[in-house]
C-alpha cells in the first residue's frame, strides 16, 4: 500500500462533503456533509501516522480529538438548527436570513 | 509503481473495495433525495472508513469512530431529522438546484488539486500493511501523558457544548409559566 491511494480517497471524499455543503437547503443535511469532510480528513491523519509511524501514535491520537470535536459540534450544530426551527418553522439554510441586511 | 505492480498485491483488492463502497455510499449522502437514507448512507460510508483505519493498523481509532459515530452521532442526526421535518419521505426542495453546477465545479475543481498535490508529493511512500499494528496503550499513555492538557480542554469542550446544547435546545418558559413555578 502507498500513501497517495489513501490521500486521493481523502481527497474524493472531502470534495464529496465540499458539494453536499454548496448544494443542500436543510441544515440538518449540510451537518451530514459536514461529517463527510471531517471523515476525510481522519482517513489523512491516520494514513500519514502509518506511513510516519510515530513513537506515539501521534497521527492516531489527533484522529480521535477530532472525532471528539466532531461529536460537539453535531450536538451544538443541531441543538441550533432545533432552535431556529422552532422559531422560524423552517430548517432551510436560505431562509436563515435574520442576521442579513 | 505502475499500476500492475499495485494491483497484484491483495491487500489493495480489499482497499479498492473498502474505497468504492465508501466513495459510492457518500454520494448517496450527498445526493439522496430522502433525509433518513442520506443519514444512513452515512452509517455505510463511515462503517468502509473504519475498515479503512483497521487496514491501517489504527484499529482502537476504528472502534472509536464506530462507537461514537455510527453509535451516538447518527442517532443524534436522525433524531434531528425526525424533529424539524415531519414528511421523512422523498422531498424535492432538499437541494439548492441552481448551485448544482457550480458546486460540482468547485468541488471537482477542489478534487484534481488535492489529489495532483498528493500524488507529487508522496509518489511511492509506503505504509505500513496489515498485521502491524498500533498497541492500545501506546495511544494511552500519548493521551495522558504529552497529550494530556489537549485531552482535558477537549474534555471541556465536551461539557460545555453538553450544556451549551441543554440550553439552547430547552424551550424557555412564559412569564406565566414561570410566575406558577414561582409560586409553588
Amino acid at each position: 500500500m502507498i500513501l497517495p491511494q489513501f490521500l486521493i480517497l481523502a481527497a474524493a471524499l472531502f470534495s464529496l462533503g465540499v458539494y453536499g455543503l454548496l448544494v443542500r437547503r436543510n441544515a440538518v443535511m449540510v451537518l451530514l456533509a459536514v461529517e463527510l469532510m471531517l471523515a476525510a480528513v481522519n482517513i489523512n491523519l491516520v494514513a500519514f501516522e502509518a506511513a510516519l509511524r510515530t513513537s506515539q501514535a501521534v497521527g492516531q491520537v489527533f484522529a480521535i480529538f477530532v472525532i471528539t470535536v466532531a461529536a460537539a459540534e453535531v450536538g451544538i450544530g443541531l441543538a441550533i438548527v432545533l432552535m431556529i426551527f422552532r422559531n422560524r418553522q423552517s430548517a432551510n439554510v436560505d431562509e436563515f436570513d435574520l442576521m442579513k441586511w | 509503481m505502475s499500476f500492475s505492480d499495485w494491483i497484484s498485491q491483495p491487500v489493495n483488492w480489499v482497499f479498492l473495495g473498502l474505497a468504492l463502497a465508501v466513495l459510492a455510499a457518500g454520494f448517496r449522502v450527498v445526493t439522496s433525495q430522502n433525509v433518513v437514507h442520506a443519514a444512513l448512507f452515512l452509517v455505510a460510508t463511515l462503517a468502509g472508513v473504519a475498515g479503512l483505519f483497521v487496514l491501517l493498523s489504527a484499529e482502537f481509532v476504528a472502534w472509536v469512530l464506530v462507537l461514537v459515530y455510527i453509535g451516538a452521532v447518527v442517532v443524534l442526526f436522525l433524531f434531528g431529522i425526525m424533529i424539524t421535518r415531519a414528511p421523512t419521505g422523498q422531498d424535492v426542495g432538499l437541494d439548492n438546484r441552481r448551485a448544482r453546477p457550480v458546486a460540482a465545479v468547485v468541488s471537482l475543481g477542489l478534487f484534481g488539486v488535492l489529489s495532483w498535490t498528493s500524488v507529487r508529493a508522496f509518489q511511492d511512500t509506503a505504509v505500513a500493511g496489515v498485521g502491524e499494528r498500533t498497541p492500545t496503550d501506546i495511544l494511552g499513555e500519548a493521551l495522558l501523558g504529552r497529550f494530556v492538557f489537549p485531552f482535558e480542554v477537549v474534555g471541556f469542550v465536551l461539557l460545555a457544548a453538553l450544556i451549551g446544547g441543554i440550553t439552547l435546545a430547552r424551550r424557555d418558559l412564559t412569564p406565566k409559566e414561570e410566575e406558577e413555578r414561582g409560586a409553588v
